[in-house]
């Protein structure tokens, strides 16, 4: 049976990393999913939403779901995006008698990458090679509104020659929090500090998550600190990119 | 957007940050707290299904406020204690200052209290002439110190133990020797002993108030409430009317909550439930019990979207896990309350507008939630904040600007590609080898951090190239 999955690729993604929505079609393809790129996609609304601008928020929300709710299931390679759709568009439209459903109906049907694989496809790479160390820090949004935590390992555990090592204080918020890094950017800088003191802890070559804005977050303190580890999102390594250019690093 | 955040805020968090003893203090407290508190939760047997219940029993409480008030207020007369209501902090405050004269104190022994501090008891006492023992030892070091408490239930936390041990050298009148934490105690002993077996009256607040009962519940790690009330002849209770339970059987789950939430103890050294004043035949006890139930926007709060805050049972978890608090420490949030349940008390106790950088000042990772023994969902209710912020007109041009003009281009599909290639192309210019240094209205990004060279072409437009093939 071929699963027809919409991709939400995310502003970010669109704009900093496209190779991460290549490797999320390339590895939903591989799970026998039959992928599109809806093209009344932007933005979420994820920025307005948590700055407190509800009317801007709403707006996105609609363009989104009304872009989004033609299809199957909806992909999304970030935590914190798809945990927007999923759990916080119904809040946006509890009053909302229109929309409420259609908003639902969205939020049931979007997962996040790599628990839809895990979970929905039952798939995990084969023949993936990549001799490398790699350590995983779980996002915030992804961990605690979708429940991501274990999806991620079990897929980069069938990596062949890949091994794990712990972050200490994996589970930690990097600092990130979206517009905050910005607002208040030297309490961001000493959370990320400690992060990326820890990353470097642990000895590992790749620093792995499953959002981009975080791991740019803490690719960027790695780098300013002159840290040898280098940053992919995991869907990257899952797909059998692991091999290209890492975060900041020239194509 | 560096007209972002409030000096005041940005200053104290600057302050904060260039304090490396602070970090040490914090890290020492807080990180022992998170430890224990893990270990005290893995062995308790379904701690999920216990956050549900303690939850439930404060929302069926706060859903019925006034009826288990008038309960205990009846079960508190019966017992022989008086109760008074206060609207406000002010009026609190004149409650005890009256009842403190009438009893003709020259000092009063106060028992650390949170409530106490909302409502500037120290300062009421202070205005009035009144003298003030802590019972509570952090309380001392505070009151040493001339400070606020930094957290809310380790008032000093932010003081290293080498601090306190400079301060009692400058302030106590035979002050320790030997460089430990047992001298460090005798030498506070000493200084308070006489202190508080002499007050004529006693201050403490409460973890809960039992309503079919009238009594009063608290909880210590020094039997500090116990020295407000046992020796003086009047004891007060000042209480937030949120802290009602509706009998004993509640109050024990929310104990077995409140302990283990804030320093992973399974139950804090001193447990004492008291009801009224001495009876005849009691062997000792005050003669007079006032109870006073304080409510200072808290009737508000609940009819205001704000009830789920109501809940709140005063453990510190949120703020011992919290990767801001942990970085800034108590003061830098300005209110009595830090961290994140500070950051959504403090705008309803003293006003938004001056204190809309504590909604902000949150990256809504969640974990505040997740460690709350209520269930407290903290980050929503800070996201209300920001939003009431936004709606009142309070946010900063630049950020309503900004924000404006990308949800109005990201509602365009069409101009949001173009726009986003023309950015793009921009952007890659002040990059070198994969990276950007430095880049005009994101310094707060690449002051500490370099920024990744955005890709040449967007997702979409490869994507759509590639179709076409």
């Amino acid at each position: 049976m071929t699963r027809n999955v919409a991709l939400f690729v995310t502003c970010l993604v669109d704009i900093m990393r496209p190779r991460i929505g290549f490797a999320a079609i390339r590895a939903l393809e591989a799970a026998g999913c039959e992928v599109v790129v809806p093209q009344g996609q932007t933005c979420c609304g994820q920025p307005a939403l948590n700055s407190g601008d509800r009317d801007h928020a709403v707006a996105l929300a609609k363009q989104t779901i009304a872009a989004l709710e033609p299809y199957e299931a909806i992909v999304v390679p970030s935590g914190s995006c798809a945990g927007t759709i999923r759990c916080h568009y119904p809040e946006l439209f509890e009053q909302d008698a229109t929309w409420l459903p259609r908003a639902q109906a969205v939020a049931a049907k979007t997962f996040e990458v790599m628990a839809y694989l895990d979970e929905v496809c039952g798939w995990k790479p084969d023949g993936v090679r990549l001799p490398a160390t790699a350590t995983y820090h779980d996002s915030c949004s992804g961990l605690r509104e979708l429940g991501i935590k274990a999806q991620p390992r079990r897929l980069l555990n069938a990596i062949d020659g890949l091994s794990m090592s712990p972050l200490s204080g994996a589970e930690t918020c990097c600092g990130f929090g979206g517009t905050f890094c910005v607002k208040y950017p030297a309490i961001s800088n000493a959370i990320v500090g400690e992060k990326a003191a820890a990353i470097d802890a642990t000895g590992a070559n790749l620093l792995l998550a499953g959002d981009l804005g975080c791991l740019m977050n803490m690719a960027g303190k790695l780098h300013r600190d002159g840290s040898k580890v280098r940053a992919f999102h995991a869907i990257e390594l899952i797909a059998g990119m692991g091999d290209g250019p890492a975060i900041g690093e020239e194509a | 957007m560096s007209d972002f955040t409030t000096p005041s805020f940005l200053n104290r968090a600057d302050a904060a940050l260039a304090d490396p003893i602070l970090k040490i203090a914090v890290e020492r407290t807080a990180g022992t707290a998170e430890a224990k508190r893990a270990i005290a939760i893995d062995a308790f047997p379904d701690f999920e299904a216990a956050r549900t219940r303690a939850a439930a029993i404060k929302d069926h409480v706060i859903a019925h406020l006034g009826p288990y008030l008038e309960q205990f207020e009846a079960s508190a007369i019966a017992a022989g204690a008086q109760v008074h209501w206060a609207q406000t902090a002010d009026e609190a405050c004149q409650i005890v200052m009256n009842i403190c004269k009438a009893a003709g104190a020259k000092s009063v022994a106060r028992s650390k209290s949170m409530l106490g501090e909302e409502i500037g008891l120290p300062h009421a006492l202070e205005e009035a002439g009144i003298g003030r023992v802590e019972t509570d030892l952090a309380e001392h070091i505070i009151q040493l110190a001339d400070e606020r408490p930094s957290h809310i239930i380790w008032p000093a936390m932010h003081k290293t133990r080498e601090q306190v041990s400079a301060l009692f050298k400058a302030k106590h009148r035979t002050p320790h020797e030997e460089e430990t934490i047992a001298a460090m105690a005798q030498s506070a002993r000493r200084e308070l002993r006489a202190k508080m077996l002499g007050a004529d009256v006693g201050i403490s607040g409460a973890n809960f108030l039992i309503a079919d009962t009238g009594a009063v519940c608290t909880v210590t790690n020094e039997g500090n409430a116990e020295l407000s009330l046992v020796p003086p002849r009047v004891h007060i209770v000042t209480a937030g009317i949120e802290k009602i339970v509706p009998s004993m059987p509640h109050a024990i789950p929310m104990l077995r909550m409140l302990a283990r939430s804030a320093t992973g103890a399974a139950l804090t050294q001193y447990t004492t439930f008291y009801t009224g004043p001495r009876r005849s035949g009691d062997r000792d006890g005050p003669e007079e019990m006032h109870i006073v139930l304080v409510d200072n926007g808290r009737t508000k709060m609940r009819e205001e979207g704000l009830a789920d805050m109501l809940r709140c049972i005063r453990c510190g978890a949120c703020m011992n896990h919290c990767v801001v608090f942990r970085q800034i420490g108590g003061h830098a949030y300005g209110g009595t309350y830090p961290g994140p349940m500070g950051a959504v008390l403090t705008p309803a106790l003293d006003g938004l507008a001056s204190n809309r950088d504590l909604a902000h000042a949150c990256t809504l990772n969640g974990k505040c939630q997740e460690v709350c023994p209520v269930k407290i969902p903290l980050p929503t209710l800070l996201k209300g904040w920001r939003e009431k912020s936004w709606r009142e007109g309070l946010e900063p041009t630049s950020m309503r600007a900004g924000l404006g003009l990308w949800a109005w281009v990201a509602t365009r599909p069409a101009l949001y590609r173009l726009g986003t290639g023309l950015a793009i192309r921009a952007i890659r210019l002040l990059g070198r080898k994969g990276w950007i240094a430095s880049l005009p209205l994101a310094g707060g990004w690449t002051r500490y951090r370099d920024l990744p060279k955005p890709a040449a072409q967007s997702f979409m437009t490869q994507y759509q190239r590639e179709q076409r093939k």
